[in-house]
């Protein structure tokens, strides 16, 4: 080849080599494989998941409401009970620091939703209603749907379908699963909704009301707190329930940290222990105000 | 005209962007079943109407008796008596210093049981024993804006006091005393939503249940606060209208 080719060779193969380049950056930028589009979603779901927000931000936000004996304020006003411990044992094996959001309970799961904290830590119990809405770990506490009456209004009430009529009042938490239960096995019962437990027993000491409705043990703890003015109508629990903590959907990491972080804690028997202190002989009893 | 449009639209567009960006599923069409149903051509109220009329029932017994309060406690005032003048003062200073929550739950939890009242009568009794307090100051101000030549007058027509009041003197008054006044009514409609505390049946209430039952928190907040407004409004119209009425016809 003489000196005039080399211009020649090089824009020959110019073309050729635009033209290959052009094919690899399409390939490798442009139409991807399946496999590297499912990387990429794998990716986003990882970066986007709630384990890894509370990660980075070294915080676990929660959100609660206050129901003795789930969580609630002691005489100094910090927040104590048996989800504040759940909450401050899943922070500290998460490595991070616990932070709890008191939010009014008719409203915490459209606050979860909005963003305004991680999970919902707080005796929330399992219903096809909630689930739409948001997802709920695996089940780490059992309760039920509970009465506490009046001894005055509601002597020898001690069925169901004597407090089904339109001149029994009863009263519950707005929100609660128990005001869902009683309105499904006491339709036609006249049911009063209030923002917090302590308001709906009152009504009910008071004489304005049949019964409260709760989970159980509250309207157990009640009756005991308040035992001439309210008795237990029934033995057993109205509906049987159990309490899981809440996430938004579409994250399926968080579930399964959690619902692995429950399931550890139920074989190492710590879940049970705090069950047994705050749900039973009430040894806190002297920190709860009032 | 234009820049209020275009206002609006900016308010539209914001809502509708932070719903969005929190991934809000609207979901309209549930709603309209809890505010009417119609089954086989019988209308049947939704929860949020039964709620309106619960709150416009409140609202009128209040309204009734915040006049009459209100009437009384400013004639009281300008009275010649000096335990009145003070008791007077003594109750509106009180109640227009403490907020309305405390005292709804000092009346139902406190005087109720004492008194014997029931739920839906203590709600009215707090309303209008709140906002008599700002009827009083509304009427004195309409009783001292008319001329002290029409007392002179009565007196000179050897009028009573009372008498004074009811030929001469409130007919003058009224125009000075109606606008407040209806704004005084539009707070009253507004202020009953405070009874959803102590769980009467009111159209916050229902809204507060409906939402908790349902989760549509953006939906049903707007067509609670839609309904309010449409009380509010015709109400404001209505004390317009009458104002004009009553503008031809005075002195």
């Amino acid at each position: 080849m003489n000196e005039n080719d080399k211009p020649a060779l090089s824009r020959r193969f110019l073309a050729p080599a635009a033209g290959s380049a052009a094919a690899f950056g399409a390939l490798v930028f442009g139409a991807r494989s399946a496999s590297a589009q499912g990387a990429d979603a794998r990716a986003t779901l990882a970066g986007t998941s709630m384990i890894e927000e509370v990660k980075r931000r070294n915080t676990l936000r929660v959100g609660m409401s206050t129901f003795v004996p789930w969580a609630f304020r002691n005489k100094t006003g910090e927040l104590i009970g048996y989800e504040i411990d759940v909450a401050n044992r899943l922070a500290q094996d998460l490595g991070v620091r616990a932070e709890f959001i008191p939010t009014a309970w008719d409203g915490i799961v459209p606050a979860l939703l909005a963003g305004r904290f991680d999970a919902i830590i707080g005796g929330m119990s399992i219903t096809p209603a909630r689930n739409l809405s948001a997802n709920f770990t695996a089940a780490y506490s059992a309760t039920g749907v509970d009465m506490a009456a009046s001894k005055r209004l509601a002597d020898g009430m001690t069925t169901i379908e004597a407090y089904n009529r339109p001149n029994v009042t009863l009263t519950g938490r707005r929100g609660s699963s128990g005001i869902t239960a009683v309105q499904r096995l006491m339709p036609r019962a006249t049911i009063r909704q209030f923002d917090d437990d302590a308001q709906s027993i009152l009504e009910v000491v008071n004489g304005r009301a049949h019964a409260m409705v709760g989970s159980v043990p509250r309207p157990l703890f009640a009756s005991l707190d308040n035992p001439e003015a309210l008795f237990r109508p029934f033995a057993q629990p109205l509906v049987r329930q159990a309490d899981a903590m809440a996430v938004r959907k579409s994250d399926p990491d968080a579930l399964n940290f959690l619902d692995n972080w429950i399931m550890l804690r139920q074989l190492d028997g710590w879940l049970e222990e705090r069950q047994a202190y705050w749900f039973g002989a009430r040894e806190w009893r002297d920190q709860v105000p009032g | 005209m234009l820049q209020f449009a275009l206002f609006l639209g900016l308010l539209g567009w914001l809502l509708v962007d932070g719903a969005r960006s929190m991934g809000y599923n609207w979901q309209w069409y549930r709603v309209p079943r809890y505010v009417v149903q119609v089954l086989d051509g019988e209308v049947f109220l939704g929860p949020l109407l039964k709620g309106l009329l619960v709150t416009l029932e409140i609202s009128a017994y209040a309204l009734v008796l915040t006049i009459v309060i209100g009437l009384v406690a400013a004639v009281l005032r300008l009275s010649a008596s000096v335990a009145g003048r003070w008791l007077v003062v003594a109750y509106i200073e009180a109640i227009r210093n403490t907020p309305l929550l405390v005292q709804l739950y000092l009346v139902y939890f406190v005087l109720a049981p004492v008194l014997g009242l029931e739920r839906f009568w203590a709600g009215v009794l707090c309303l209008a024993v709140f906002e008599g307090a700002f009827a009083a100051e509304i009427f004195r101000a309409g009783i001292q804006a008319v001329r002290l030549g029409q007392w002179e007058s009565a007196w000179a027509l050897g009028l009573t006091r009372a008498q004074a009041y009811r030929f001469i003197v409130l007919p003058q008054a009224l125009r000075v005393i109606l606008p407040p006044l209806a704004g005084l009514a539009v707070s009253l409609v507004k202020h009953s939503a405070i009874v959803s505390i102590i769980a009467i049946f009111d159209l916050t209430n229902e809204g507060r249940n409906v939402i908790s039952d349902t989760f549509l928190t953006f939906e049903i907040w707007l067509t609670v606060a839609a309904l309010y407004l449409c009380v509010t409004v015709t109400l404001s119209l209505g004390v317009g209208l009458l104002e004009k009425r009553l503008k031809g016809s005075a002195a």
